[in-house]
């Protein structure tokens, strides 16, 4: 199970900012380790997040992308009490979904 | 020819404008740089993860944590870091905050203290202790730097940790102060805080544990001074080792009234 993301997000005029913390080791695959064998690549796919249960963002990430990336972007229209959710899925499978409530 | 010199002249003295120009906007960008950083510092996860290890019931002897006493009474843990390493009569000894949480994890929760302080760091149990320590740490953000040097074996640290920061050794006769012992010097573009008296808020002492960006791990202040030993070329001081702790002493008494800032984030 990974770790949990962190979620802050906060109106700002009619807009909410919304930025996310994600635990993920990504792992490039051009590594190599100690004993010159390559580190398999494990990195996120696939971001989407949500706003109230609408999708308001989806990206596709790749090997380029930090350790512990941080995301931010901002959610036209929202307000507060909206609910958003982030969820990511990577190379292996595993996926992770978070929610924030926007003050 | 004449026109030649000028214009020679002109472009020399472009040349120098723009040198000094760009070197005050690097460095205020580097500044803008970690300014951004600091908003979503990836040590917040690492905060969360010990705080929730805190908690757990844990080791051989499924216990918490939550009766470990960082010096300030079982299980009180805000205001323990600024006041730490400081002198545990239980043990006889001068513990850092890393010691003591291996030393709790022992007798809590019944972990190998010896087996955790050969492990790496980054692995294993030694992983968590840097998570705990960053949370233990975070939960003193911005509490000023008050070490007690009331016994005997405080004071006895300061003093061993004070020789250890000028002791010069290995391959370049570096010593602590080599780097850390003047006003105003830096390695590249980073800032190297004199650590022989108050440095300031949130800077040396105050600042770690930290997550480092360039690669993203967390380091822990025993970590740090490692790195510090292995850029002097010496060998360093094994886990958990009085003196790592005295040094720390030594930092942290000279870091008096400084607000802390940990866990922050570096380069």
């Amino acid at each position: 199970m990974a770790d949990p993301m962190r979620i802050r997000a906060q109106m700002s005029g009619a807009n909410a900012t919304v930025r996310v913390l994600m635990s993920h080791e990504m792992e490039t695959g051009q590594r190599k380790d100690a004993s010159g064998k390559v580190i398999p690549a494990w990195h996120i796919t696939e971001v989407t997040a949500t706003l109230n249960g609408k999708p308001v963002l989806s990206a596709e990430w790749g090997p380029a992308v930090s350790k512990n990336p941080f995301l931010q972007f901002n959610v036209k229209g929202a307000k507060a009490g909206d609910k958003v959710a982030v969820t990511w899925k990577d190379n292996k499978g595993d996926t992770r979904t978070d929610e924030a409530t926007v003050s | 020819m004449h026109r030649q010199v000028l214009s020679w002249a002109t472009v020399v003295l472009g040349i120098s404008c723009g040198a000094t120009w760009a070197q005050k906007s690097a460095t205020e960008s580097i500044e803008e740089y970690r300014a951004m950083l600091a908003d979503g510092n990836p040590a917040d996860l690492f905060e969360a993860k010990g705080e929730a290890l805190w908690k757990e019931k844990r080791g051989p002897k499924r216990a918490s944590l939550e009766q470990c006493n960082l010096g300030k009474g079982p299980g009180v843990v805000k205001g323990a870091f600024v006041e730490l390493p400081r002198y545990f009569d239980d043990v006889g000894r001068v513990q850092d905050l890393e010691s003591r949480l291996v030393q709790c994890m022992a007798t809590l929760q019944g972990f190998d203290a010896a087996e955790i302080s050969r492990t790496p760091f980054g692995r294993g149990e030694m992983a968590n202790v840097t998570a705990l320590a960053t949370w233990v740490a975070a939960e003193s953000k911005g509490l000023a730097f008050n070490l007690p040097q009331g016994h005997t074996q405080e004071k006895v640290a300061y003093e061993v940790g004070k020789r250890l920061f000028f002791q010069r050794g290995g391959t370049h006769d570096f010593s602590c102060a080599s780097c850390h012992g003047e006003d105003g010097k830096r390695i590249r573009l980073q800032d190297l805080p004199n650590l022989t008296k108050n440095p300031g808020d949130g800077i040396g002492f105050a600042a770690w544990p930290a997550y480092r960006v360039s690669n993203g791990q967390m380091w822990s202040m025993q970590l740090r001074l490692n790195d510090c030993y292995r850029q002097q070329r010496f060998p360093f001081p094994a886990f958990g080792s009085d003196a790592l702790s005295a040094l720390s002493v030594y930092l942290g008494v000279n870091a008096k009234g400084a607000k802390s800032a940990a866990p922050t984030i570096k380069r």
